[in-house]
């Protein structure tokens, strides 16, 4: 019965979706006041039938219902309550379920910060929303829908994929999709206002906040993936771009210039055809993460279920929304126009020089991404390309946005001079090469030609970025949120560059055959095997070994690294067990037995490695303070007063 | 006016190697297997509802043969049965079904309760015999010719109209 409420509630949602859609783009356009008011009522009630489904789709994998396709394939009466619930979103029907109630959860939370703005153009970017969702929801109901039943009832489900059994990867997709989600809000805000032909800074400032909230989930989201991908899936990499981590980065990269875009023309009304531009970007390379990862056209590690009709689908609705979205932009775009100009020192050129150079990023990510693709359409045969590609080419504009990034904080809006910020420009400078040079030759032994100018620019980053908001403290003045933010997230960002070149540089690895008893040396750390003994979980047994770690015979650690088999599906996961010590990962895990009691044993020893995913966790802070920031709440509240002076917008 | 439609025509560019990508991706998905052209790989092991005998690799030689692998763990395999059924009626092909990764009595209870396509059932308790013959997951099927050579590689779940399409005209023209 619930499978079936659920069915239900979903085909409701859809039609609620369409109407929301059709009301909130006609409404405004033929200047019908009842349609646009009806707006905010569809959006409710599909958010209620979108909550409805969800409930029902967990209560049956709750309730171990096999009589459900996708719960008999994804769930098993052995696995342990709380993945049972989150087994809901573990393969591609229930995670789309997941997206489209975020969506709807987003759409909320818009229809209430939207209340106080002009009502047309709120009824715009709910309507815009509306389609987005409809579209998803169409796709879900015709290809893949999670409430198919199974006749007969399965007597027990297949399991949730082993390697997803665990608690950051079951937060990981809910994070991860809430940002990805999020940046349908700026897609929405800039369709709305193309459609009115009128966009201004108050419409930045409206955008703003929805912006920077999504980026930081989607920050988040994205190192609990890369965490997750160090310690389970037993290499010890925490990135390996794969398409399906590409899918994520694009959005992520085009999000940041987007969040940069949105501040200049926040403050200065400038790149405003670009920030439009940005908008429907950073949404469109979602809408182009999800096709890759669900179509099966791209090959990948992670090997969701692929199915070509769905690719075919989800194409098609790729060329309505961001090929209606970017016509309208050729449209509109060239009625915008900013009169006001800058110095080549000034703010606004460091920001334009932020926004290329992540855009030229995302292009060489989308470009190695596809490149399987474009060579076989071309008739090339299948060309792929891999980490020696993405290195150097991704370093390639990175470097000189790091470096920008330490100048550029210092620079005033419209008129600035290098020459006015020199003196902190050198000594910040000084003491971050200084710094990186006792990092790099003194605390770990030399390192490759690049490690010296990357941990310079890590260091100097963090120096730059702490240099204005102390001088505003020492001087009692206030710091807003926004600034606060921008200081965190740039400090994060020092930390994660400094974490990215030490352990690109100085991480050391050996796989062992030992026996018990037996030991290896690795770095200043000595490793003793004991051997292992058998385990058992509730849906696996495998086995642990037992290492114990000394410093230059100083007992530091002992650990237990684990391979488990998962009984349903034979698969055997890695638990690699990692110890912090010295502000380095000291890793171990265990490989495959080797016969005559041997086991193959994997060390590695990662410096400061845990900065990048602290790195990134303050970066989405800063993002998440930002967002908060008191000026986005006025802008609303000045909005409200603006339209209530107007006859005939008000109410 | 023409530098706005700059994005609009890289995303179409973009549209067509998506849609290519597409038009390619089904045969991609097949892995085409390097024993094509080879003579099956040997195994020797204990039968399905037989324990005391066994089936040997050699038994492929004199007639055509479906080789499916399958296991009750498997849902795509739940649904390939009925074709597998269908197939059997047809008496074109010899079916011999290995049972993988698998515990007798599950398997037992699906065959009794689902009907038995096989003319034999070989079990591969370990996963061994799918390794050599490369099986990537179940369901997956071979063609054996009289000579015990692998002409055809299936994967996923079989139907009437690829049996039809794919296997028969092999079969037909050899022989």
């Amino acid at each position: 019965m619930l499978p079936e409420l659920g069915h239900f509630a979903l085909i409701l949602a859809m039609l609620l979706a369409a109407l929301q859609g059709f009301f909130g783009i006609a409404g405004p356009a033929l200047g019908r006041d009842r349609w646009t008011a009806a707006v905010t009522p569809a959006v409710a009630g599909q958010f209620v039938m979108l909550a409805t489904s969800v409930g029902c789709l967990i209560a049956s994998f709750v309730d171990n219902d096999f009589s459900v396709l996708y719960i008999a394939e994804n769930s098993n009466s052995a696995l342990p309550l709380f993945y049972r619930v989150t087994a809901m979103w573990g393969a591609h029907e229930g995670s789309l379920l997941l997206w489209v109630f975020l969506l709807g959860c987003w759409t909320v939370a818009v229809a209430i910060g939207v209340s106080r703005l002009p009502h047309r153009f709120a009824a715009r970017v709910l309507g815009v929303l509306g389609v987005v969702s409809f579209g998803f929801l169409l796709f879900m109901l015709v290809t893949s829908n999670p409430f198919v039943r199974l006749d007969p009832p399965a007597p027990d489900g297949r399991d949730l994929n082993p390697i997803l059994q665990d608690p950051a990867l079951a937060i990981h997709p809910p994070i991860l999709y809430t940002g990805y989600v999020g940046f349908a809000v700026a897609f929405a805000f800039a369709c709305a206002a193309m459609l009115e032909g009128r966009m201004d800074q108050m419409w930045a400032r409206w955008t703003r906040p929805w912006t920077t909230a999504a980026w930081a989930f989607l920050s988040v989201g994205i190192a609990l993936g890369s965490w997750w991908a160090y310690y389970e899936l037993g290499w010890g990499g925490y990135w390996f771009w794969d398409p399906v981590e590409n899918a994520s980065f694009m959005p992520w990269l085009v999000g940041t210039a987007l969040i940069h875009s949105l501040a200049v023309t926040d403050k200065r009304g400038l790149f405003k055809s670009w920030t439009l531009l940005l908008s429907i970007l950073a949404f469109s390379l979602s809408l182009l993460g999800t096709f890759l990862v669900r179509s099966g056209v791209l090959v990948s590690v992670h090997s969701f279920a692929a199915d070509p009709t769905r690719g075919i689908f989800i194409l098609v609705f790729l060329c309505v929304m961001i090929g209606g979205a970017l016509t309208l932009y050729a449209w509109r775009a060239p009625l915008l126009k900013s009169n006001a100009g800058f110095d080549l020192g000034a703010r606004e050129s460091f920001l334009l020089f932020n926004n290329i150079l992540l855009v030229i990023a995302a292009a060489t990510v989308l470009g190695g991404t596809l490149a399987p693709l474009i060579s076989d359409t071309l008739g090339l045969g299948t060309l792929s390309v891999g980490t020696p590609y993405f290195n150097p080419t991704f370093m390639l504009s990175m470097l000189p946005l790091m470096a920008l990034l330490s100048v550029g904080v210092h620079a005033n809006w419209k008129r600035g001079r290098l020459s006015d910020s020199r003196r902190t420009l050198l000594i910040t400078f000084i003491v971050a090469a200084v710094t990186a040079v006792i990092l790099v030759y003194g605390v770990y032994s030399n390192g490759k030609v690049l490690s010296p100018v990357a941990a310079t620019l890590g260091v100097w980053i963090i120096l730059a970025s702490l240099v204005d908001p102390i001088d505003r403290i020492r001087r009692k003045l206030t710091l807003s949120r926004s600034v606060i933010g921008m200081t965190v997230a740039h400090f994060g960002l020092g930390m994660f560059v400094i974490s990215v070149t030490t352990v690109e540089s100085f991480t050391i690895e050996r796989d062992v055959a030992l026996g018990p008893g037996q030991q290896t040396t690795l770095g200043n750390y000595e490793f003793r095997f004991q051997g292992v003994r058998a385990i058992e979980g509730p849906n696996y047994n495998g086995v642990e070994g037992t290492v114990v770690v000394t410093r230059h015979g100083v007992p530091t650690a002992v650990v237990y690294p684990q391979k488990r088999s998962y009984w349903v599906q034979h698969q055997v996961t890695t638990e690699a067990s990692i110890e912090m010590h010295h502000g380095s990962n000291v890793f171990v895990a265990l490989g495959d037995e080797l016969g005559a009691n041997k086991w193959s044993v994997r060390f590695q020893i990662r410096p400061l490695v845990n900065f990048l995913w602290l790195g990134a966790f303050i970066m989405a802070l800063g993002g998440a303070i930002a967002a908060t920031d008191r000026r986005y709440r006025l802008a609303n509240k000045e909005a409200a007063a603006e339209g209530a002076t107007l006859p005939g917008v008000a109410g | 006016m023409s530098k706005f439609l700059i994005p609009l025509g890289a995303f179409v560019l973009l549209a067509i190697v998506l849609a290519v990508g597409i038009k390619h991706s089904p045969e991609k998905g097949i892995i085409a297997s390097p024993l094509l052209g080879k003579p099956a790989p040997a195994f020797t092991t204990t039968l399905l509802n037989d324990p005391g005998k066994t089936f040997d690799s050699a038994e492929f030689k004199g007639r055509w043969t479906l080789f499916n692998v399958w296991g009750t763990w498997c849902f795509e395999c739940r649904n390939e049965h009925q074709a597998l059924l269908d197939i059997a009626k047809r008496g074109e092909v010899r079916l011999v079904g290995l049972d993988w990764k698998d515990e007798d009595p599950t398997a037992t209870d699906w065959i009794r309760q689902l009907g038995n396509p096989f003319d034999v059932i070989p079990t591969d308790h370990e996963g061994r015999i799918a390794i050599d013959w490369g099986v990537y997951g179940a369901p997956e099927s071979f063609l054996v010719n009289p000579e015990g050579v692998v002409v055809h590689k299936f994967v996923g779940p079989l139907s009437l109209e690829a049996w039809q399409a794919e296997f028969l005209p092999l079969i037909n023209k050899k022989s």
